[in-house]
């Protein structure tokens, strides 16, 4: 139901391939690899080894109990991709994609990063593989996200700031879908999330649906039925597809993404692209966008570096307008208080991105019956984050 | 001679008169609005005086992924007083008033999306805008925006790449209006890698394809380089070079004059 059955990369009006005619064809080679793939049961075979042993997946589905007793609603469980190498969901997709790279003889990987943790993910994949490495990231997230960028640095991998534009990630993946034209007999590009030129809102989809299929089965277990809600933040939107995409058939299980609203939707700050902005087109693919009247792209704010993109993945656009799944806005001001609720009633200290999804549950659950069951991704960790909390709460860090 | 009914129509007048008389087209690329609008209105009849014989007109967008730094720059400088496309469009109608020179769109497709694919043809056209070229608008995506063109009576140009497909090469080589864009090398706009390899094989494979005009753009920076080039194809798009060697002058009158003096040197060039 959210394929376009007669052009592929479409979900419903939104997707496509709208780059320059030189990308068309290591597009087109992409794709091919990757339908090739996913018909191979000695690709998945490897991949799924992968998972296991090096990235440490199943990823715990841990039952919040202090959380939940404190909020009096819906049992709520977090789905555990902080506790992954790396510390976020996006290993399972950079893992999967170097499988592809090495499978096209392809020596070096590019790829964007945000708050970089996508961009860490690729410089380690790549040090396992033994491939080149080289990441743009931003100025302004450089600067706000400093140990990711030593961290890649740490990796082997070479970290290319761009300062064009607002200096943050949707021009780092300006900047790398240029570079990627330049070098592309040798190199890969390792797309971060489900946005982006066809085939990548589909390919992330499906190196991420891991997400989904080992929540599916914890839930079960633990709870003998499928759960209520689902909820986790979208940027672009890779964990929050991951997530939903095994669940897409199953009507009764209620899909939530979270948008990051900034300082407000009203206030014009924000990086909500679904609940604020238009249909358009960027970065190859067609979806909302946060735009101005004439079609510029405006810059996007938020907290979360790593939803700090005007843009959202083509296939959430369709969910919406099929009313599938909900996009509703959560701000820089409730992030921030989840992160620390969430730090010291479980002892677990979200990514600012993740806490975006989690003051979403601190919202709602109140609401829903004891017996309900909502799942929260907990997409990635928080240590990146310190540098931001403390600016944001001083009075919070003291000796 | 008559007044061309469509921009198409004034495109190949222009084109194949230079074939006729076997000169080479000389394409100059500018920003409008970079650094002021009334700039580029003053701009643009100079350059047709000095030798260009297509004009291609930049919009600036927030985001342009074909672009290197020179015109990424021009483009920043251009948003900063940027007056909205009508704005634009009023100036393009001013310019079609006091030149003949054809006027090429070059600018992304969002801004078309947003304006409505058959609304902005209709308007470019009323401006007087003669074709576009939309970079990020590679051909499998363009059905819709080909057929509001077309009847709009402004060229659709499309581009070919050094790594474009035999097959796909055709498909351009039939749908591409005015002229064939051909893309030099393997990069964005003001690229110094040189000039892609197989060229030639690549003008062999189109002109069995087509009679279109092929054009020859990105990374063209010397008149020297223009002469080789105009060699082999039908005429040279020069960008990045004008743009930058624009920005390195600080006065309006310094810009023009740098500007009028370089495409001269390139028309001397491709005549010779």
């Amino acid at each position: 139901m959210t394929t376009h059955p007669n052009r592929p990369g479409y979900f419903g009006p939104y997707g496509g391939r709208f780059v320059p005619e030189t990308l068309i064809s290591p597009l087109r080679e992409v794709e091919d690899e990757f339908q090739r793939a996913v018909n191979d049961p000695a690709f998945w075979e490897e991949f799924n080894a992968l998972l296991a042993d090096y990235v440490g997946r199943p990823s715990p589905l841990y039952f919040a109990r202090r959380l939940t007793e404190h909020l009096g609603g819906a049992k709520i469980y977090l789905k555990r991709e902080d506790l992954n190498h790396t510390g976020s969901h996006k290993i399972n997709n950079t893992l999967g994609q170097a499988l592809l790279a090495r499978r096209m003889g392809k020596r070096r990987l590019i790829a964007e990063t945000g708050a970089g943790m996508h961009g860490v993910a690729t410089a380690t994949v790549a040090a396992m593989f033994g491939m080149e490495c080289l990441v743009y990231m931003g100025a302004k997230d450089m600067q706000r996200q400093s140990p990711n960028v030593f961290r890649m640095n740490m990796l082997g991998a070479k970290v290319q700031g761009v300062s064009s534009g607002s200096a943050t990630l949707k021009d780092a993946m300006n900047e790398a879908l240029r570079a990627w034209v330049a070098m592309v007999d040798d190199t890969f590009y390792v797309i971060g999330s489900v946005a982006g030129p066809h085939p990548y809102p589909t390919m992330v989809r499906e190196f991420q649906r891991v997400i989904g299929r080992e929540t599916k089965a914890q839930v079960l277990k633990a709870e003998g039925r499928l759960p209520d809600r689902l909820v986790a933040c979208v940027g672009g939107g890779s964990n929050a597809m991951g997530l939903f995409a095994e669940f897409l058939p199953d009507q009764g299980v209620e899909l939530r993404g979270v948008e990051a609203a900034g300082q407000g939707l009203t206030a014009g700050l924000h990086a909500a692209a679904i609940n604020g902005g238009q249909v358009g087109v960027l970065h190859g693919s067609k979806s909302y966008l946060l735009q101005e009247e004439n079609g510029q792209v405006l810059e996007a704010h938020s907290i979360a570096a790593g939803l700090d993109y005007p843009g959202v993945g083509p296939e959430h656009a369709w969910l919406h307008d099929t009313g599938r799944a909900a996009y509703v806005p959560v701000t820089d001001q409730e992030a921030l208080e989840a992160a620390f609720t969430l730090s010291r009633m479980e002892g677990i200290l979200p990514a600012i991105e993740s806490a975006h999804a989690v003051a979403e549950a601190l919202r709602t659950a109140p609401a829903m019956p004891k017996d309900n069951v909502m799942v929260v991704c907990l997409s990635g960790r928080g240590d990146k984050d310190l540098h931001t909390l403390i600016s944001a709460r001083p009075q919070e860090f003291h000796s | 001679m008559t007044q061309p009914a469509t921009g198409i129509q004034r495109l190949e007048g222009v084109l194949g008169a230079l074939k006729k008389q076997n000169r080479k087209a000389l394409v100059a690329y500018v920003m409008a609005g970079d650094p002021t609008p009334a700039f580029t209105e003053a701009l643009v009849p100079k350059l047709a005086e000095a030798g260009a014989d297509i004009i291609e007109l930049g919009f600036p967008f927030s985001d342009p992924m074909a672009d290197g730094p020179v015109i990424q720059a021009a483009s920043e400088r251009a948003l900063r007083s940027f007056p909205g496309l009508n704005a634009y469009l009023a100036m393009v109608a001013r310019l079609r008033r006091v030149t003949p020179v054809p006027l090429v769109l070059m600018t992304y497709y969002n801004l078309v999306f947003r304006y409505g694919e058959q609304a902005f043809a209709k308007a470019a056209a009323e401006a007087g805008l003669d074709g576009a070229i939309l970079p990020d608008l590679a051909l499998e995506e363009a059905e819709t925006w080909q057929k509001a063109a077309e009847a709009a009576g402004v060229a659709s140009v499309f581009l070919e790449a050094p790594n474009t497909s035999a097959q796909q090469a055709g498909l351009i080589a039939q749908a591409s209006r005015g002229f064939v864009y051909l893309i030099s090398l393997k990069g964005v706009t003001g690229s110094d890698k040189g000039i892609g390899e197989h060229l030639d094989q690549r003008i062999d494979r189109l002109r069995k394809l087509t009679h279109t005009p092929l054009l020859l753009g990105f990374g063209i920076s010397t008149p020297e380089q223009a002469h080789t080039l105009g060699g082999v194809c039908d005429g040279v798009i020069v960008g990045s070079a004008l743009v930058g060697r624009m920005a390195a002058e600080s006065t309006d009158a310094g810009k023009e004059q740098a500007a009028v003096a370089l495409i001269r040197s390139f028309r001397q060039a491709l005549d010779a």
